[in-house]
């Protein structure tokens, strides 16, 4: 990739670094206020992720799935830095970004570039699709030539899968699935490291799912990305990444590697999650034993003492109810947060 | 079908409803054609656009009037032609002989009403009973379909519930006035695995005890697995395969069908890459006139394909495919032709 090698200078010196993991999330917590009355007093806290750690590696892709509300798209969005974590700690690329500001954290965001759930509601109906995708170009290289900009977005267009005059023509012009191949192509306008793709099939029809899927696999591979994968669909999440973490009410329960998960779930909220989900198979119905959760998840402006999950555990034991149980290796590279184990 | 020898709550036949654009007018559905038998939960699969929201508007008689209407065909329910009744003939059936369960269980309510005046005015429609009696019955329906503290619930709004509850009370006002036939357009398509899992339990387990017939629309194929006696699977507008779930999920015929089956990601097998079906679903205005509607997508696409529109023909026993590959397809008229 020539162009790539023009686009960015200092690519060198960033990956010179040692480090194997491009991403490490140490104790992130984000809060959200509630206020109330006439002077916005705090009354209370939306505690919407709440302690979470992990690492993402070079060229990996984690995904991270959960019911609405459990807070995954919150910690991917305070991962990129687009809100002020309350506390705790984001390294990317081995430099601490918790803080950073302005110019330097500009910087760092060519790096980390996000495609979005719903392909009607993030592109500009207004502008023309070319400049959509070469937006980011313009702002991070003003000096660049035009046709220069122009050829490469093009080749960035036929790359996901769209013709040349995708470039001349407008969003409305285009289905679902073009759409996010769009949206695909903006985020890799700038060649990042890290791809936050947040729900970026759930608007899609089945038919459709899969090619958008396929692409991004392919992309991973040419480009070297590497993905944090967000998604309620746990087929899709297990189809695409390597390794996994289950959220529950704003805490990470599990992470492991895909395989273990499927294999020997340990959170009860896992197992629970994984034998709700309908199999394209008649027979299964009657082999699977299904375990209904009672209830909804409680509300995250007050979450239960103890361990979030106790109210609906089938397991929960007394202590549940009084200690949150932290994340804890039950084996290689298995966590799990629950008092069941250890 | 014509083995089944019962009457048919439900039979549809070959009907074509659709939209006016640009004052002319586009078929949504095309001479769809089948039954529902008693106590049957039928589900109809496809993509969106394939037109099973248009179907199942139109059973109900709810399709816009100013842009949408049945254009020909029979709905007859119960032996009754329901594309020939008036408004208030319909009332008396819509939410007393069928229910129905919305995707979005948000919009389905009104918020400025109770839980319990939504529930009460169903009843007070179709049913002579007592504000008192009404009431009672309101709570009783609450609790049936699995709401904790009903006599509390029934007073609260809708948005002070959740979307779990709120699609359970959907679904205590469908079997308000027990009906025979219940239609659900994509019931849990808004809720969460694990609250999907207690709806689909819900409604299966009504299903059983009340012997009621249910029409699920749904776009996922794994919730059509767990739920369906017999599937019908659309696209554009057509019927492509209708037959068992077993014979749908473990001998597709439709090259459609075969394919959906292999783009979806499973939990139970380990797929480097998906299957992916090229193109799009063709859109309502430029549908192919002849031939088969999936040819452009279609890998076994043979040159008759877009010459020759395909029929419904028996591949086994109550299992019916659309596509040319199967001799039993080709149209009558074209069979006599090369003779």
């Amino acid at each position: 990739m020539n162009q790539s090698n023009t686009l960015r200078i200092n690519t060198s010196t960033l990956t010179k670094s040692t480090e194997t993991n491009l991403l490490e999330v140490k104790n992130l917590k984000k809060y959200y206020p509630i206020t109330s009355g006439l002077l916005r007093k705090e009354i209370g806290q939306v505690k919407a992720v709440d302690d979470i750690s992990f690492t993402l590696k070079d060229g990996e892709t984690l995904g991270l799935v959960g019911e609405s509300g459990c807070g995954k798209s919150t910690a991917g969005r305070t991962i990129l830095r687009l809100m002020d974590p309350t506390s705790g700690s984001i390294h990317f690329q081995g430099k601490d970004i918790t803080k950073i500001s302005g110019g330097t954290l500009r910087k760092v965001r060519q790096d980390m570039q996000m495609v979005f759930q719903d392909p009607y509601a993030s592109l500009n109906p207004k502008m023309m699709v070319g400049h959509l995708v070469s937006e980011p170009i313009r702002n991070y290289y003003p000096n660049r030539k035009e046709n220069e900009t122009r050829s490469e977005v093009m080749e960035l267009l036929n790359r996901v899968g769209l013709s040349e005059e995708a470039y001349y023509k407008y969003p409305h012009e285009f289905s679902g699935g073009q759409r996010q191949r769009i949206g695909i192509a903006r985020a890799l306008a700038l060649r990042p490291k890290l791809i936050l793709a947040d729900e970026p099939v759930s608007a899609l029809d089945v038919s459709v799912q899969s090619q958008v899927l396929n692409l991004m696999q392919d992309l991973q591979q040419e480009f070297k990305l590497s993905y944090l994968f967000i998604a309620h669909n746990l087929s899709v999440v297990k189809h695409i990444s390597d390794r996994i973490g289950v959220m529950y009410l704003g805490r990470l329960v599990e992470i492991t590697d895909k395989k273990s998960l499927y294999r020997e779930p340990l959170h009860p909220y896992t197992q629970a999650l994984l034998s709700t989900i309908p199999v394209p198979d008649p027979q299964a119905r009657f082999k699977k034993e299904r375990i209904i959760l009672q209830g909804d998840v409680p509300s995250p402006e007050n979450p239960p003492l103890g361990c979030a999950f106790h109210l609906r555990c089938p397991y929960v034991k007394p202590v549940c109810e009084q200690i949150k149980p932290p994340l804890k290796e039950v084996s290689s590279g298995h966590q799990v947060a629950c008092h069941l184990y250890g | 079908m014509h083995t089944q020898k019962k009457e048919a709550l439900l039979e549809i036949s070959e009907l074509e409803a659709g939209f006016m654009i640009n004052k002319q007018f586009y078929n949504a559905v095309d001479k769809v054609s089948f039954k529902v038998n008693p106590g049957k939960v039928i589900c109809v699969v496809g993509e969106s656009g394939c037109g099973k929201s248009v179907m199942s508007l139109s059973i109900m008689g709810l399709l816009p009037k100013q842009v949408g209407k049945v254009a020909r065909g029979t709905i007859r329910f119960q032996g009754r032609n329901l594309t020939e009744i008036t408004n208030d003939e319909y009332n008396k059936i819509r939410g007393k002989e069928i229910g129905m369960i919305f995707q979005e269980p948000m919009t389905a309510l009104n918020p400025v009403f109770t839980i319990g005046y939504q529930l009460e005015e169903v009843l007070f429609n179709h049913l002579k009973i007592s504000k008192k009696e009404a009431r009672q019955r309101s709570i009783e329906l609450l609790s049936h379909v699995g709401i904790p503290r009903p006599e509390k619930i029934v007073d609260q709004f809708p948005h002070q519930l959740s979307g779990g509850m709120r699609q359970r009370v959907m679904i205590a006002m469908a079997i308000s006035c027990q009906p025979k036939l219940l239609i659900a357009d994509e019931p849990t398509t808004a809720l969460d695995v694990t609250i999907q899992a207690q709806i689909l339990e819900l409604l299966r387990d009504i299903q059983e005890k009340s012997g009621m017939a249910v029409m699920l629309i749904t776009h996922d194929l794994g919730v059509v697995a767990e739920m369906a006696d017999e599937v019908m699977v659309m696209y554009a507008g057509k019927i492509v395969e209708q037959g068992t779930a077993d014979q749908i999920f473990n001998d597709p015929k439709h090259p459609y069908l075969q394919l959906l089956l292999e783009a979806i990601p499973r939990l139970d097998e380990e797929k480097d890459r998906l299957y992916s079906i090229k193109g799009i679903v063709p859109s309502i205005v430029n549908m192919p006139k002849t031939g088969c509607r999936f040819v452009s997508r279609c890998p076994k696409a043979m040159p008759d394909c877009s010459e020759v529109s395909p029929d419904m023909g028996d591949v086994g026993f109550e299992h019916k495919v659309r596509c040319l590959l199967y001799p039993e397809s080709y149209p009558k008229e074209v069979t006599e032709a090369s003779r």
